[in-house]
């Protein structure tokens, strides 16, 4: 259940800025390489964005988890616009914003005029890891994507090989695979948006 | 997949990323939109004669500083518009004191004017073509630009429409300033103002639509 904290103490905000420089470091390996860093970033973010949006999608729980895989992908897709200098809170809260704004305007109600501009460290305020299912499946979704796309990913990602034993699985060079695992990811992340 | 699934999926075999990318984007974004720019001006316009004896005239550098002031800025806004969670900080200025400063300039030069010499200060010999050549030259630099903010990260769609609407423009400006032989600072502040405003207006308007991620 969602573990409430009380704002109204410094404890809150202390609480926030320790995740800030926890979630910080680990996604900073991340973006060096480090996938266990990055493995750990991504469940800790996806707590607290489940928390995030939980609050403020409460008319339409059903689209809560969908939301949290959307925001993560977005995550991982746009990394390279994270700039070292700031904090990861502004940065994760612009997105998870970014993309609520974007489903509520996409179900054509005008709830995205209202969600309010909260402060940045928000997004950091709770914790809530019982993950719901997600109505959409994607590895449904993954099966669309072109073979180009789709192997890359399948073998790096999902069967955890080397981009050089990718591609002599896949017959693709290197570099089509680095290439493929990138742009299907990102076209994984515009058939989530199709599908809502 | 589960929501763990997904982000065993996604740190797996996870690539490293080199910093300074969107910057560099941009860089290169910029670069093409400039270059397809300067390759219309010269197929299509032609340098204007007697642009390097006119390096002396301090009206030529109001001419080229007007555009690359707001070209600087605009540019700034793109890169931050494009970075989830950046402020913006002062750069409204950057864009209010070019455009007040040449507002204000025009001003003076029409006040000082004798009343009939005042439309042809204002309309020059090219007013009619002034805006649409400078749309027209900053259609490339349009286009590269929303390849720009393709592979980054726009929140505010609107405004970063806009910021890279009038990059474009203040580029498609500065190129067209070769070819340009109109030398008022009316003129100038008129229709280098309104080449630049469309396609702000335009970035604007096409913002939400073409770059959503």
């Amino acid at each position: 259940m969602e573990r409430i904290r009380i704002q109204t103490d410094g404890r809150a905000l202390a609480d926030m800025q320790a995740a800030e420089q926890r979630l910080r470091a680990l996604f900073l390996g991340g973006l060096a390489g480090d996938a266990q860093a990055y493995h750990a970033f991504l469940k800790d973010l996806g707590a607290h964005v489940r928390a995030f949006l939980r609050r403020r999608l409460q008319a339409l729980p059903d689209e809560i988890e969908d939301l949290v895989q959307d925001t993560l992908l977005a995550v991982h897709n746009q990394r390279h616009t994270y700039r070292a200098d700031q904090p990861l809170t502004a940065w994760v809260h612009a997105i998870a914003r970014y993309k609520l704004i974007d489903l509520l305007r996409s179900r054509g109600g005008r709830e995205a005029l209202h969600v309010p501009l909260d402060d940045d460290l928000e997004v950091f305020a709770r914790s809530d890891t019982e993950a719901a299912d997600a109505r959409r499946d994607l590895t449904r979704l993954l099966a669309q994507l072109p073979d180009n796309q789709r192997l890359p990913i399948v073998h790096t990602k999902l069967d955890g090989l080397s981009v050089a034993e990718a591609a002599r699985a896949s017959g693709l060079s290197e570099s089509a695979v680095k290439v493929g695992v990138h742009r299907g990811l990102k076209a994984l992340a515009a058939l989530l948006r199709g599908a809502t | 997949m589960k929501t763990d699934d997904l982000i065993t999926m996604l740190a797996t075999g996870v690539a490293p990323v080199a910093p300074g990318l969107p910057a560099r984007r941009l860089g290169a974004g910029l670069f093409l939109g400039a270059l397809g720019a300067l390759l219309l001006l010269l197929l299509g316009y032609g340098v204007r004669p007697g642009l390097a004896q006119a390096t002396g005239d301090p009206m030529l550098w109001v001419k080229f500083g007007f555009p690359a002031a707001l070209a600087a800025t605009g540019a700034l806004l793109v890169l931050r518009l494009s970075h989830p969670g950046m402020r913006l900080g002062p750069l409204g200025l950057g864009l209010l004191l070019p455009v007040l400063a040449m507002l204000a300039l025009a001003g003076a030069v029409l006040l000082d004017a004798a009343a009939p010499e005042r439309t042809e200060l204002l309309l020059g010999g090219t007013w009619k073509s002034c805006s649409a050549s400078i749309a027209l030259l900053s259609s490339p630099v349009f286009v590269a630009l929303l390849w720009v903010l393709k592979g980054l990260a726009p929140t505010r769609l609107r405004q970063a429409g806009a910021s890279a609407g009038l990059l474009a423009g203040a580029v498609g400006t500065f190129v067209y300033a070769f070819h340009c032989p109109e030398m008022a600072a009316p003129f100038l502040a008129a229709w280098y103002g309104l080449g630049m405003l469309l396609p702000a207006l335009l970035g604007a308007l096409l913002g939400p639509r073409l770059l959503r991620w």
